[in-house]
């Protein structure tokens, strides 16, 4: 009885599998994983956004001041503790690469384009509730429990590849 | 009732032989039911006709409908400026979406009132929650399919939702989606799904509707049938009463289609989907703004740290705890058999839940209407005493007033309150009561 209830579930599992994962990506999908993007048109304090998988990749060429805020912060002050040298490439800190989708439920937070808000922490502010980031891309404030996504990329000259 | 009728149709006759479908329908007809019934139980029978209007025009829509991301859009356009009709079609759906769940919301509410819920209808309470959830899930998804701005971004709002969930959250919504984000997959799926459902839901009504009939409707005195003399055959008694209930409410429908179609739609939804930008205010659907308003009410933090102090290990980070509660809204819904163990039904004999249930109705719309407005300010916190108090009222008032409430006398059949001198009648009409069943 017990043999023939495993190999039965045994079957039903293998039947069901195929079924399950075919929601998974599809192969064209997972192909398309990586994006290469020329940065040196942009200047400092201007940011510009990327598509990579679907997603706006935020590429921000910080200030030296928004590099400052962003190291002098105390990490107890943060939620999701990490500092800013951990999000950047070492001797690129200019250069901040976030994932532009806020951790809380998928939205495009605002402060890419001039005159949007960035919230009280010189980020990006989340339109749909309220999460602000800082300029390292940290959750500062609001429901959001992470901070923003840093994808794997390598800088090659002057263009940077994502994915 | 118990008797086979006897039909004059000798094909009647032949196919009723052999498969008594016939019979069937002749007790769906003299199916007796209390005779006080008001108002409030017609919202069960136009709860079915939108089913069926919903259904109907669906397939109609899905023979112009295209569910591609590039063209999803073009062909919803399409359909209102070209296809024949397609406006009139896709208007009587669109707004027929919500007339469903007025009615259906309004039929839960009945229930509430009136103690449908208590035993013996525990399980028809259940499939009614069933049917809620597969409404939602079908709704969520229809939404989606004209793939402007709102479906897309409510789209990507909802399914992250499931990424709370500790450890394989992300898997699942990388799973949701069929990529990395909500797009072609996703909305194909959505497609499939959103035809299918409603037929799931028509499987579920006939289990509701079975579940009805084996221990009959309650009624708004909220006690059981004592015999014949307290029913009337469903038909023409209710036949012509639901006739009456569906002319009022199709007029109110018609002047949605005709005179305000976009009245419960949001404008940026006519804008195609932009996965790059954000609308301002993203909104689900009215219907789902208490749900909504539950969702984002979990202060930051707070139960996180709540729990932790407690249990000194569990962290509940705010978004999983918006996800808990919001489901658990409809769990505790659910359970409302087993939580209010009071034994009368009809809040009409309950002095204090009538009052509590205006409170929760109340309650209801307080917090669609924060659900309606931005996470800020005054709105985060009245939708957080309005979520404490639904939770309350659900889960720690219920059972607390089914002991310590004192209902009123209840009458002793359905017959007594409306017959002059009280509770004699029953006693001629009961001389046969044998008659019945």
């Amino acid at each position: 009885m017990l043999a023939t209830g495993a190999i039965g579930a045994f079957g039903v599992a293998a039947v069901a599998w195929p079924f399950i994962d075919q929601m998974n990506p599809a192969q064209d999908v997972l192909a398309l994983a990586t994006s290469e993007v020329d940065i040196s048109k942009v200047a400092v304090g201007q940011s510009i956004t990327v598509l990579w998988r679907g997603h706006p990749v935020f590429i921000r060429h910080r200030t030296p001041e928004e590099i400052k805020a962003a190291e002098d912060v105390n990490l107890a002050d943060l939620k999701d503790p990490q500092p800013d040298s951990d999000r950047v490439k070492k001797g690129k800190e200019e250069w901040l690469i976030v994932v532009g989708v806020c951790t809380h439920l998928g939205c495009i937070p605002l402060g890419q384009k001039q005159g949007d808000p960035r919230g009280e922490f010189g980020g990006w502010f989340c339109p749909c509730h309220g999460s602000q980031y800082d300029t390292s891309g940290r959750i500062r404030k609001g429901p959001a429990p992470a901070n923003l996504a840093v994808p794997p990329y390598d800088f090659e000259d002057s263009k940077v590849k994502i994915g | 009732m118990s008797d086979a009728p006897r039909f004059k149709n000798p094909v009647v006759r032949w196919i009723d032989h052999r498969m008594p479908i016939f019979t069937f329908l002749h007790h769906q007809q003299v199916y007796p039911t209390p005779k006080n019934l008001n108002y409030w139980w017609n919202f069960g029978s136009l709860a079915g006709i939108m089913l069926v209007i919903m259904i109907v025009t669906g397939i109609v829509l899905a023979m112009h409908y295209t569910p591609h991301a590039t063209m999803a859009f073009d062909s919803v356009e399409g359909i209102m400026r070209d296809v024949n009709y397609g406006w009139l079609i896709r208007y009587i759906h669109m707004n027929g979406g919500s007339m469903f769940f007025i009615v259906v919301y309004i039929h839960i509410f009945r229930g509430l009132y009136y103690g449908s819920y208590k035993p013996p209808r525990e399980l028809l309470w259940l499939l009614g929650i069933v049917i809620l959830l597969l409404m939602m899930a079908t709704a969520f998804m229809g939404y989606v399919l004209p793939w402007g701005q709102m479906s897309f971004w409510g789209a990507t709002v909802i399914t992250n939702l499931f990424s709370a969930i500790p450890l394989i959250g992300n898997s699942i919504v990388t799973w949701l989606w069929g990529g990395f984000s909500v797009d072609n997959p996703t909305l194909n799926r959505f497609f499939s799904l959103h035809y299918l459902l409603p037929f799931v839901i028509f499987a579920v009504v006939f289990l509701h509707l079975w579940a009805l009939h084996h221990h009959k409707s309650n009624n708004p005195l909220g006690i059981d049938i004592k015999g014949p003399q307290d029913t009337i055959p469903f038909h023409p008694y209710y036949t012509v009463k639901d006739y009456v209930g569906i002319g009022v409410f199709l007029i109110f429908f018609s002047v949605f289609v005709f005179f305000a179609p976009n009245f419960f739609g949001e404008p940026d939804n006519y804008i195609k989907a932009n996965p790059l930008q954000t609308p301002p205010h993203i909104v689900p659907e009215w219907y789902f703004l208490p749900y909504y308003a539950i969702l984002r009410a979990t202060p930051d933090n707070f139960i996180g740290s709540w729990v932790t102090s407690w249990l000194g290990f569990i962290l509940v980070p705010a978004k999983l705890a918006g996800v808990i509660l919001m489901f658990g809204s409809l769990l505790v819904l659910a359970l409302q058999p087993w939580l209010d163990r009071s034994p009368v039904r009809s809040a009409r004999f309950r002095p204090v839940y009538k009052w509590f249930f205006w409170i929760i109705l109340l309650d209801a719309i307080v917090l669609g209407y924060c659900g309606a407005n931005p996470p800020e300010g005054a709105y985060v916190v009245i939708a957080r005493i309005a979520t404490a108090w639904y939770f309350f009222h659900f889960v720690i008032l219920m059972p607390l007033l089914s002991v310590f409430e004192r209902p009123d006398p209840l009458p002793h059949s359905i017959s007594e309150p409306v017959l002059k001198g009280g509770g004699f009648a029953p006693a001629p009409a009961r001389a046969k009561p044998m008659e019945k069943a």
